[in-house]
């Protein structure tokens, strides 16, 4: 044992977030960034010519909520209406799901508060049969391919209806129909396992595409590296996301890497890389879109960061405040993305205040709804849970003697 | 003394050791600044500087082997898994890297590292935040596993764990951080007027290696870690049998000696732990028993444990041996 080890300055670095509680946090402005600063390569290019891509930031809609640019996929009204929907659809059924949380009715619960243009914008540029593998803020994929609230809700509550039997923590959507595979809370596990769906899909030709998602701080993870390195080798089908979204609980972003961005890294894989911001609907969708065609051309994995701001807490678990400053969301240049969908739809004309409250209005209503009708089958604070039997069920495809003998025992 | 929780206890432990240990370094999922998840290191960053106490980045495998390479190299790190179940990506260089330095180098090497992770159950937190693998490292040759039960001895073993010259897996018992578990969710106290929960100041350490006999009995030998400890004590009261109780304490090496010497006065003997059955600890203890004891012995060894299944969200109460199942394992050992 070697004592005495004096360490009187600084020995190594250790980064600490730029602002702690009593900081008043400050971004630098706007983003210097700006619509058509950066063109719209080929699918089939090649990684170097997306270093500018990786290294800047993708934007389809200014400050002023107006779109252009190469990279602007020119949706029409409606589409950019049902994509406002979806979005408010989440984020009211978040509210929804929190208040219940402190109720006692669901043990957990986590937002995708401040995120949602990115399940949202990223699913909605997908084909339907595209697999999802997410992580814990891409729930709202599965409002894109219309999976039924109340199921949804059945399985955060666990009660007996929810789909896979009270097994796991809420917001651990599975969903065989909309292809949406479970997260797993030792982040980061999916990121590489959508490489291999994907190559299981370029052996079959069954022209599905994966998408996967991963936060800044999983980027640390082995699994992040398998992923984009298997991709690099096999060029599979995928498309490989990083939400940068600032915070993993209270490590910031500049723990996880002692880089720039996240972007530029996916470039030494040789995978075009591109960095977006992760609060512009337009830009979300189109990047995903570029990526899809290159999978469907049979060109190989893209590689995506977000740039985006956690609005919230990690989880319903977690206080913010305690290592940031309560007001930092408020000083994000980023803006909110469901504000500035609404704004361009509202300057484009398709759009109005009242509009957006009936909607809202509307939307609250179905949520309260889908609550209610869930809870008539039960939820974590007065059951009536699934019944302690599938707790030996599906460990095997058939029931081993051991884990009989052990449910006999327990009698129910 | 002071009164304390377990939460306390440790962070008083890692304060204590900070301070008499210069080469001792703490780092981990949010261990720096925040002060940990359940805030076991709150306060430490701040008292003994940003270079002793750092979040890691999260990487569970790089954690460890970060904490090898200190350790190899004169530190004494102290990593924090934010939950067992979280270890497996630091799994092979827990089992090929630390567990087996010392002995592939001849004893040239070695790496004093201690890994502390919350385990165990009944916090509603599904298989990823519920299990308890003390018996994937019960298998590791080289590596000494701890499990805590109570505010004195998590502080005073883990300061033996950091302070051991070999790798130690330090499991911690959420379920008992804010107090003891009795087996029933409705009715949890705090660790406040609990004996154990007093616990000494300033430095204080008890030998690894060595079981605690929480209660004298004749009848039985009810052996037990972690939050299970409390469960048996309430199954040995609803049992209504004069049973001794062990808290096991170290698992590897365990103290052996005791447990026979127990065995051998009782007769009959339930092990009682939260993790699955097969290939459980309890299976290792029940074989050593028996090579042991077995002319001693009154009934057939007993085994209350959880269920060879993934550990379950809603129907964890199913899931955790009850005071109804240790209290029905005890009473069926009296009938042979």
């Amino acid at each position: 044992m070697t004592e005495g080890i004096q360490a009187t300055i600084e020995p190594y670095a250790v980064p600490t977030a730029p602002f702690r509680p009593g900081d008043t946090a400050d971004f630098g402005g706007p983003w210097i960034e700006q619509p058509g600063d950066l063109n719209r390569p080929d699918i089939s290019c090649d990684s170097a010519e997306t270093q500018p891509h990786a290294n800047g930031l993708i934007r389809v809609l200014n400050d002023e909520h107006h779109a252009s640019g190469e990279w602007n996929p020119n949706l029409d009204a409606a589409q950019l209406i049902r994509g406002l929907e979806l979005m408010m659809t989440l984020r009211i059924y978040d509210d929804r799901m929190i208040k219940m949380q402190r109720t006692g009715k669901l043990s957990f619960y986590m937002r995708s508060l401040g995120e949602e243009a990115i399940a949202i914008a990223q699913t909605m540029a997908l084909d339907d049969t595209d697999w999802i593998f997410p992580s814990y803020r891409q729930p709202g994929a599965q409002f894109v391919r219309g999976r039924d609230m109340v199921s949804m809700i059945c399985h955060c509550i666990g009660n007996t209806e929810d789909n896979i039997r009270g097994r796991q923590m809420p917001v651990h959507y599975s969903w065989k129909e909309g292809y949406f595979i479970s997260i797993s809370s030792p982040v980061g596990t999916q990121f590489s396992q959508a490489v291999g769906v994907a190559m299981a899909s370029a052996y079959k030709g069954d022209d599905q595409a994966t998408i996967t998602w991963l936060g800044d701080g999983t980027s640390a993870q082995g699994d992040f590296h398998y992923g984009l390195n298997f991709a690099s080798v096999f060029k599979p089908p995928v498309i490989l996301n990083v939400v940068n979204n600032q915070w993993a609980i209270s490590t910031h972003r500049n723990t996880a890497t002692g880089g720039k961005n996240f972007a530029a890294r996916g470039l030494s894989y040789g995978i075009p890389s591109f960095r977006v911001d992760g609060n512009d609907f337009l830009a979300l969708y189109s990047v995903t879109k570029w990526a899809r065609e290159r999978a469907r051309a049979g060109l190989g994995a893209t590689y995506i960061e977000s740039y985006t701001y956690r609005a919230g807490g990690h989880s319903s678990s977690d206080d913010p405040s305690i290592y940031r400053p309560g007001d930092e969301g408020d000083h994000w240049p980023g803006g909110d993305p469901i504000n500035r969908l609404k704004s361009h739809l509202i300057s484009i004309g398709a759009w109005s205040e009242e509009k957006d409250e009936e909607l809202a209005e509307k939307i609250g209503d179905k949520v309260m709804a889908a609550y209610k009708e869930a809870c008539k089958f039960g939820d974590l604070a007065n059951g009536p849970y699934p019944p302690a039997s599938t707790i030996f069920t599906e460990v095997y495809e058939t029931v081993p003697w051991h884990v009989q003998e052990q449910r006999e025992e327990l009698g129910k | 003394m002071t009164e304390m929780n377990m939460i306390q206890s440790l962070n008083s432990a890692l304060d204590s050791l900070l301070t008499k240990h210069d080469n001792v370094v703490i780092f981990g999922e949010d261990v720096g600044y925040f002060g940990g998840v359940f805030r076991v290191t709150a306060g430490l960053q701040e008292k003994h500087g940003d270079h002793r106490v750092f979040d890691a980045p999260l990487a569970e495998g790089g954690i460890a082997a970060i904490a090898f390479g200190m350790g190899l190299n004169g530190l004494r790190p102290v990593a924090e898994i934010q939950f067992a179940d979280y270890i497996f990506p630091a799994y092979d260089q827990i089992v090929n890297e630390i567990a087996k330095l010392r002995h592939r180098s001849g004893g040239e090497f070695s790496t004093p590292v201690t890994f502390r992770t919350p385990a165990g159950g009944g916090i509603k937190g599904g298989h990823h935040h519920s299990q308890s693998p003390e018996s994937q490292f019960t298998h590791t040759p080289g590596l000494k596993v701890v499990y805590c039960s109570n505010p004195t001895n998590a502080k005073g073993l883990l300061t033996s764990a950091i302070e051991c010259n070999d790798p130690v897996i330090f499991f911690e018992p959420k379920r008992c951080y804010r107090g003891p578990f009795y087996g029933d969710p409705h009715n949890v106290p705090t660790w406040k007027g609990h004996p154990e929960g007093d616990v000494p100041d300033g430095y204080f350490s008890m030998p690894l290696e060595q079981a605690n006999i929480v209660r004298e009995g004749s009848a039985c030998t009810v052996i037990s870690w972690g939050t299970m400890v409390h469960v048996a004590q309430k199954g040995i009261e609803e049992s209504g049998i004069d049973a001794e109780l062990i808290d096991l304490q170290t698992l590897l090496p365990w103290d052996r000696d005791t447990v026979v010497e127990s065995v051998i006065k009782t007769g009959r003997v339930v092990i009682v732990h939260e993790a699955p059955k097969t290939s459980g600890f309890g299976a290792e203890m029940s074989a050593s028993i028996q090579e042991r004891c077995f002319w001693h012995l009154e009934s057939p060894i007993l085994r209350v444990t959880g269920w060879d299944t993934p550990f379950p969200h809603t129907t964890e109460w199913d899931y955790l041996p009850s005071p109804a199942r240790i209290a029905a394992a005890i009473k069926k050992t009296q009938e042979a």
